[in-house]
Order: structure tokens, then sequence, then C-alpha cells
């Protein structure tokens, strides 16, 4: 196991330094020169070569992209363009604890209602309530965040008054509501899935007999017995859902206008804002990295069958 | 039959038969199955069915109800929506078809090398489709179709054959379409080695082998047919899918341009009028959104339907 727990740390470099050399590649080839950008389009040539040497954009290309990876190891990654002279560290991490508190509430509201539906799903296999729930899950999965979005703001906000229609105000106002149902319907089906495969699968192993046929009541023999075995599973998706619901929450942030790291991707886009985007995508893409490596270690810890082979 | 002692191996058409039957006992895999099909159709024959052009303006009926007309009114712009809606549906159906085949192929191809061969070539693939796993999807494509979009269109551009193509503004369906596939073809290879990498053990491969088949031929004729239910499957569910990522970037204005009408630019641009009245908002933001939810409910079920009646034994 220790031999497993290696070979994952050391992959994470290489995973890090690949992505680091794809966003840095990718950035150099935009259409739009950075300076170019910030000065306007009539500048003098002279202000242009200055203003490219200040940010050390006429510097080989190899020497660009150390500086920029030793620059990232420590935390900066330049000063935005758009935002002119925040530093894109600061100005990301900012952004991200929006949409970290965001995902965070979507993730639990989605687990507290995803996990005990697929268990009674699965104890009920194959009854009404069963394909209900499913049909419920499917329907969650199904429906895009740009359908449910106006239909529920239409609702909620328009007809009933009930919720306001938008805006960020941290996760006691009244306005993360929606935006935490939207963005928790997909989480929901997930968990609903998973848990009751796991759970079918799980009640029928002879342990779950054995508890029985002792006498245990039957609901210690869901909750203590198949109820954990079923959800050492979830644990994976849990990490992977972490990790990928940051970049996930995108449409919903713009949808319901919240000052997130979704936004903040879509604004430098358009302002061709290069230090904020390439930084934007890395922090995301280690982001993931971090949380399957560690999801992989804990359930090798979980499940000690893991990383045997 | 086996009262008479005899037994006949069952054709290619017995078998095509029980399939359908078993899939065909899921009524709401049918029913996935039919709403796919007309996706296609529509998508395929929109020149035809739609009753006006998809960038034809009125001016003088904008934001116009329902009428004989225009059955489902017309945009902010003066534009049928009906007409709008289906030429839509060819615009989902050319990305949604040729990212997922450009996912299966890759996919197959670099899962079956690295399952078969193993060894470094299946080091390099798997790493090679964790690197691109671990970009956000999303994100990946913003950021290709933000940055070497014009590089392409400009190289499409220097290809006689390909020129006309750029002009009737297909260049961006490419880098839509390239930005799509790139990051998306890590799950078919890991599905694919997975799958390979336990029927290679069978004893049938071993005897192909032992009889002196060649490598691709034991790949082609012997492991992929029994690894194709999951594959069907996944397929299936990539579909709607790919449909949802096209929509995706169209709405954040990225993929398709207008005046190519796509369902999430659409929503994209009616989005002023979700406070308006019922009906309002019903026709020019909730039914573009409605038909995605359709079709990706159609696409899951037909996926459920597919694993169940591929796979009778369990």
């Amino acid at each position: 196991m220790i031999v497993y727990i290696i070979r994952r740390l050391l992959w994470l470099p290489v995973l890090l330094i690949a992505v680091s050399f794809l966003t840095f590649a990718l950035g150099l080839h935009g259409p739009g020169d950075p300076c170019q950008v910030r000065l306007g389009q009539h500048v003098n040539p002279e202000a242009l070569a200055r203003c490219r040497h200040q940010e050390g954009l006429d510097r080989p290309l190899a020497t660009q992209y150390l500086d920029y990876v030793r620059k990232a190891l420590h935390g900066d990654f330049g000063l935005s363009l758009k935002y002119q002279g925040q530093p894109v560290g600061r100005l990301i991490a900012k952004r991200l604890w929006v949409t970290v508190q965001l995902n965070a509430v979507a993730l639990g509201l989605g687990m507290a209602v995803g996990i005990p539906l697929g268990v009674i799903a699965a104890l009920k296999a194959n009854s009404w309530l069963d394909y209900a729930i499913v049909a419920v899950g499917v329907a969650g999965v199904s429906l895009p965040t740009f359908t449910i979005a106006p239909i529920l703001s239409w609702f909620l906000a328009v007809r009933l008054h009930l919720l306001p229609t938008g805006g960020w105000d941290g996760i006691f106002s009244t306005k993360i509501i929606m935006p935490a149902l939207v963005l928790a319907s997909g989480v929901v089906t997930v968990f609903v899935r998973q848990t009751r495969a796991n759970m079918l699968e799980e009640i029928e192993q002879d342990y779950v007999r054995t508890a029985r046929a002792k006498g245990l009541r039957e609901r210690a023999v869901i909750l203590d017995h198949a109820l954990r075995n079923a959800l050492t599973p979830l644990f994976t998706i849990f990490g992977l859902l972490a990790g990928g619901l940051v970049g996930g929450s995108f449409i919903t942030e713009l949808i319901f206008g919240i000052p997130g790291i979704g936004r903040l991707a879509f604004e430098a886009f358009f302002a061709r804002d290069y230090p904020v985007i390439t930084a934007l995508t890395l922090v995301t893409a280690t982001s993931y990295a971090m949380a399957s490596l560690l999801v992989d270690i804990g359930y090798s810890f979980l499940d000690p069958r893991i990383g045997r082979e | 039959m086996e009262g008479r002692g005899e037994w006949k191996v069952p054709s290619r058409w017995d078998n095509w038969l029980g399939f359908w039957r078993r899939f065909a006992r899921n009524r709401l895999a049918v029913m996935g199955l039919i709403l796919a099909l007309s996706m296609f159709v529509v998508g395929i024959f929109a020149p035809w069915l739609a009753p006006h052009s998809y960038r034809e303006q009125n001016l003088d009926a904008v934001e116009q109800p329902p009428s004989w007309t225009y059955p489902l009114g017309t945009d902010e712009l003066g534009r049928d929506q009906l007409s709008r809606l289906i030429w839509g549906a060819r615009t989902a159906v050319i990305v949604a078809s040729t990212v997922t085949f450009l996912w299966v192929v890759i996919g197959v191809l670099m899962g079956s090398l690295a399952g078969y061969l193993g060894g470094w070539m299946e080091t390099i693939i798997m790493r090679l489709a964790d690197i691109l796993f671990a970009f956000p999807g999303l994100l990946l494509a913003m950021l290709i179709s933000a940055t070497i979009q014009p590089r392409i269109e400009a190289w499409m551009k220097g290809i006689a054959l390909l020129r006309s193509f750029v002009r009737a503004g297909y260049a961006e369906f490419f880098v839509v379409i390239f930005a799509l596939s790139l990051g998306g073809w890590g799950g078919m290879a890991r599905l694919v080695r997975g799958q390979i990498l336990s029927i290679k053990e069978e004893g049938f491969v071993l005897a192909a082998r032992a009889i002196g088949v060649p490598t691709w031929r034991v790949i082609w004729r012997h492991i992929l047919p029994n690894a194709l239910p999951p594959i069907v499957v996944s397929v299936s569910m990539g579909m709607g899918g790919a449909i949802t990522a096209e929509v995706t970037l169209s709405f954040l204005g990225i993929g398709i341009q207008p005046p190519t009408p796509s369902w999430g630019a659409m929503i994209f641009d009616n989005y002023t009028f979700w406070r308006r009245s019922f009906p309002v908002a019903f026709r020019l933001l909730w039914l573009p959104g409605l038909i995605i939810a359709a079709l990706r409910f159609a696409f899951n079920f037909l996926g459920d339907g597919l694993n169940e009646a591929l796979s009778p034994g369990r």
C-alpha cells in the first residue's frame, strides 16, 4: 500500500507540469496581445514595446514558462489585466471562497437528500416508490441549469415573491437557496443512483443473511451492516464531485450573479485576461488532481484490497 | 427443441430479434429511442421542415404571439421561433454525432491499444487520458475556443476544399467539436481498456492467439465484440452529454456563433424575457431548455434500456 501511495504522489508533479505547460502554450496562441488589450488599439509602438518589456512578453518562451512556473509555486500569478493592478492570486482566492461555499452547501444538500432516498429505493426495489425515486433522479440529472434556473426563478421570485432573483450575501442569506437547489439537483441524482446500486448489491451478501439469521432487528441489519459497506464507494464520488464542482458551477454562477470563479473565468475570457485564465485553469485542474489523489489514498485505507495487486 | 433432441446455433438474426424483444419490454427506453430518432430526423431535414428561414427578420412582427404564420411566435428580432428551434436541432445533431463519433473512434483505439499491448504504450496513453481528465471540460473547451480558434479558421481557409465550408459558417463547428472531443475520449479509453483487460484472459482469446491470428484481428473480431455492450451504452449516454456540452458552450457565447441557431444561444439571447408573462417566457426561454431536457431524458433512458437488453444474464 505504501508503494501505491508513493506512486500516486509521484504522479502529481508530472500531472501539474503537463497541465501548466498546456495552459501556458494555449495562452501564447491567443489572438489578443495582453498589452494591446490594455493599451487599446491606437497606441504608439514605443509604448507597446515598453509594456511588452515590462510584462516580460519579449523574452524567449522557455524563460517565460520557467518564470511562470517558479512564480506560480509561490502563489504569484502576476497582475490581472482587466482588474487593473490586482494580484491574480488574491482575486482568485476571493472568488474561489465564494464558489467553495456555494458548492459545499449544494453538496451537503445533495447528500442529505440523495443517500436516504437511495437507501429507500433499494429497500423497496421494483415498487412504485422505487420507480418514482429513480424517475425523480433521472429528472434531476436531465434538467440542465439553463432549463430549471429560469423556471424556478419565474415561480419562486416573480410569481410567489418568495426568494430574491440573484446575488450573493454569504451562505446565511436567502439568496443562496435557489442556486444551491439548482446545483444540488444534479448531485442528488448521483447519490441516489450510487447508493441504490450499492445497497442492492450489499443486501444480497452473505454477511447480511448471517446478521438476519442471528436475529438482529432489520433496522440494525440495514443501518449498521449493509449501509456502512454501501457508503464506502460513495467516498470516491464525494471526492470527485468536490473537485469537479469547482468547475461545474459555471452556469449557475452566471445566471444567479454569484461572484465565484465560474463568473471570473467568463469575464476573464472575454477580456483576454491571460494571467487570470491560465491561473484559473491551473487552480481548477490542480484542485481536481488533489481531490482524486486524496480520494485514492483515503480509499486505500477504507478498502485495504485496493493497491494490493 | 430439447425434446426433439436437436439444437440449432442461434443465427445473427435470432440474436437481434431476442435483443429487440428484451429492449421493447422497457417502454421508457422505446420512448427514448423514438425521441432520439425524431431529433435526428428533424435535424437532417431542417431545411425542408422549417416554415421560415432561421435568420430572416420580420421587423413588422417583433415578439409576436403564436399565429398561423408563426406557430410559436417570433423573437425580439422578428425571427420565427419554430424555425429557429428546428434549425437548432440541426446544430445539435451535427455537433453531437461528430463529437460522439470521435470520442468512440479515438477512445476505442486508444483503449484497446492500452489494454491489449500494455507496457509503456499503456502508461503513455492512460497518463495522457489522466491529464486531459484533470482539466474541467468546460474550461478546456473555453480555453481552446478563445485561443486557437482564429488559427484553425485561417488554416482551413488556406485549403481550397474547405474554404466554402468556412464561408458557410461551419468553421466554428470544427472548433467546438475539436474542443469537446479532445477532453472526452479519456473516459471511453478507460472503459475499453478495463473491458479488454478482463476479456484478454479468456480462453477463446488464448486459443485465437495460439493458432496464430494476427493481433489486430484478435482485437477486432474476438475482443471488441465482447466489449461492445458497455461501449454502446456509454455512446447513448455520451450523446446526451455532448448535446448539453454544445448548448452550454453556445450559451456562454463561445461555441456556435450567431446567426447560426443553437438552443444554447437562443436561451442566452432570450434570457431577458424570464421576468415577462408566462407565455412569453415559455415560448422563448423555457421551450429550448425543455427540448434539451427531454433529449437528455431520452438518451438516459435509451442507455438504461440498451444496458438491460444487451446483458440479459444480469
